[in-house]
């Protein structure tokens, strides 16, 4: 039996949400009497996940799972589940943790859960906990199948240290041209920026920034703070900033420590697209911006005054405390 | 080229999330449904393959009777047949069982559905269709078009966006990148009216078991109030020593 976890790296070293996923797993497998084995495709120095908690690595190392390659990798995972005979397989809320998770759960007839928030509440039955209605309610959904597959949601367990001594194993799985019929041409990709996905602070500004050309001061407190950029919707439909920035119940969801939201109204597209994120904060000129509603801090002021006066306060915080 | 778009009758993004039933059922007295918004850019998409390559369109929901106001709306968009499956939407495993059996019996060659719905964001039912029918899957697709049998996909992931070939037949999760905010349509009357007479397929449902059930709904803590500061080093302080977050 054993929890099987998927740990997603990059650039051959191990995300933050891998670290995450295998404390999770832990956490289950203590429940379960049993313990967690990763899965790592091309991925970081396994001996690392033994720190939350992994006592078994399977590392599979193959040029051609290079790309990411969501067929081909739920192969991957399937194919370790059944040689350790796993009843629960983890992953997060990553892109391509979405991506593949479903083709996981009907690759092993698998119940799956998404954006789970806790550990489960039970284990027989199997009852979990995750978020429905975009943040604005839970669920506690049981989940009748031999095995299960869960994706836990971004930031919602933690990372917690559980060092356990971790072997690892190569692990070579079967795969046929079929798991290549998709074929990733080109990675578009910014590699100096904070991602919204992996940031723990993301800087957020509105349309009472009145245009693209006053941006600077965002990006540099941004920058201060070690923070992704994300807008509003109006923002990226002007064409002021891109797409990809944007968050909201059509748009990116976040799920960081901090959001600080800047000249934004708070329409509650908006608002659903940022619910999950722990501590938030608002800086708006007109005090019945209904973003007041929903935060833990506000400041109701000039935007363009108070922004600068931020970044410098901040870097001198920083200094001050590294 | 045939392209079954699955539609999800979700209630409007402004509505009210309260529970009935010992927290078991949504409670959807006094809400509006709308056609789910990331299913509704791929509806969108596939008007543009019908218009400029003739491909034929339908659109699907699995669920009762009070989902076919949402399917009249996507025919008057300018789909054009519709099929409901009558059974209700249980859990997204099932919801795939009934689809895969549609995409089966009709012959598609792309089936289009969102990333997810805004209600129970699962994001799992279209990867579970691709896989149960044995066809290619492209998830958070921005940017699609298709030659032939050839596909060409732009996909979102975290940081960035690739670009990926394939071929049909193929299951999209479609999102806002696939049209534009700026494109997406509203029924005139004409459409309207066509939509009245397009044919509305009602098909009863195959043998699918749910795989996951809903014990209890329960609501977020609220809130407590905002706090509100007058100076950035207030601010600071407050981030660093009662928030912790800096």
């Amino acid at each position: 039996m054993s929890v099987l976890v998927y740990t997603e790296s990059e650039d051959g070293s191990f995300k933050k949400i891998a670290h995450e996923a295998v404390s999770y797993a832990k956490g289950i497998a203590d429940a379960m009497g049993t313990s967690v084995t990763a899965v790592s495709v091309n991925g970081g120095d396994a001996s690392e996940l033994g720190k939350y908690g992994a006592s078994k690595v399977l590392e599979v190392s193959n040029d051609k799972l290079n790309n990411f390659n969501a067929e081909a990798y739920a192969d991957v995972l399937a194919q370790a589940a059944n040689a350790e005979g796993a009843k629960v397989v983890v992953l997060t809320s990553s892109a391509n943790s979405k991506f593949m998770a479903p083709l996981v759960a009907v690759n092993l007839e698998a119940g799956y859960v998404p954006n789970v928030t806790e550990l489960p509440s039970s284990t027989s039955p199997f009852t979990v906990k995750h978020s429905v209605f975009t943040n604005k309610a839970f669920s506690n959904t049981e989940i009748n199948t031999e095995i299960k597959v869960l994706g836990l949601g971004k930031n919602a367990y933690g990372i917690k240290e559980n060092e356990t001594s971790a072997t690892t194993e190569a692990f070579s799985p079967s795969l046929s041209e079929d798991d290549f019929s998709t074929e990733v041409v080109s990675v578009d990709k910014a590699t100096d920026k904070v991602t919204i996905a992996d940031a723990e602070i993301v800087v957020s500004a509105g349309r009472g920034m009145k245009g693209p050309e006053n941006w600077g001061m965002i990006e540099e407190l941004a920058e201060t703070l070690g923070a992704a950029t994300a807008c509003s919707k109006p923002v990226s439909d002007m064409g002021w900033r891109p797409h990809s920035e944007h968050v909201g119940q059509t748009g990116k969801p976040v799920a960081s420590n901090l959001y600080i939201a800047i000249g934004i109204s708070g329409a509650i597209q908006h608002l659903a697209g940022i619910n999950a994120s722990k501590t938030k904060v608002v800086i708006n000129n007109d005090p019945e911006a209904p973003f007041f509603k929903a935060a833990d801090y506000g400041i109701v002021g000039d935007a363009f005054e108070i922004v600068p006066q931020l970044v410098e306060k901040l870097k001198e915080f920083k200094a001050q405390n590294n | 080229m045939k392209i079954l778009v699955c539609i999800s009758h979700v209630p409007d993004t402004t509505s009210k999330i309260n529970f009935t039933e010992g927290d078991t059922k949504f409670d959807t007295s006094g809400v509006q449904f709308v056609i789910n918004p990331n299913d509704e850019f791929g509806l969108t998409r596939a008007m543009w393959f019908k218009e400029k390559q003739g491909a034929t369109v339908h659109v699907v929901n699995v669920g009762g009777a009070e989902t076919e106001p949402t399917l009249r709306k996507a025919l008057a968009i300018g789909a054009d047949e519709a099929i409901r499956v009558n059974t209700p939407a249980t859990d997204g495993y099932s919801v795939a069982k009934q689809l895969a059996n549609v995409v089966k019996e009709g012959g598609y060659d792309l089936v289009i559905g969102g990333r997810e719905s805004i209600d129970y964001n699962g994001g799992m039912v279209p990867g579970m269709v691709a896989k149960m029918i044995d066809a290619n899957f492209v998830n958070t697709c921005i940017s699609l078009e298709i030659e032939g049998d050839s596909a060409t996909a732009i996909r979102e992931i975290d940081g960035g966006k690739e670009t990926i070939s394939t071929k049909l037949p193929l299951v999209v999760g479609g999102q806002k990148g696939l049209v534009e905010e700026s494109d997406l349509r509203i029924p005139n009357m004409r459409g309207i009216m066509q939509a009245r007479s397009k044919p509305l397929h009602v098909k009863e449902p195959i043998d699918a078991n749910a795989e996951t059930n809903t014990k209890a709904f329960e609501k977020p803590a609220p809130k407590g109030a905002v706090k509100l500061v007058d100076n950035v080093d207030e601010l600071i302080d407050l981030l660093h020593n009662e928030a912790k977050v800096i």
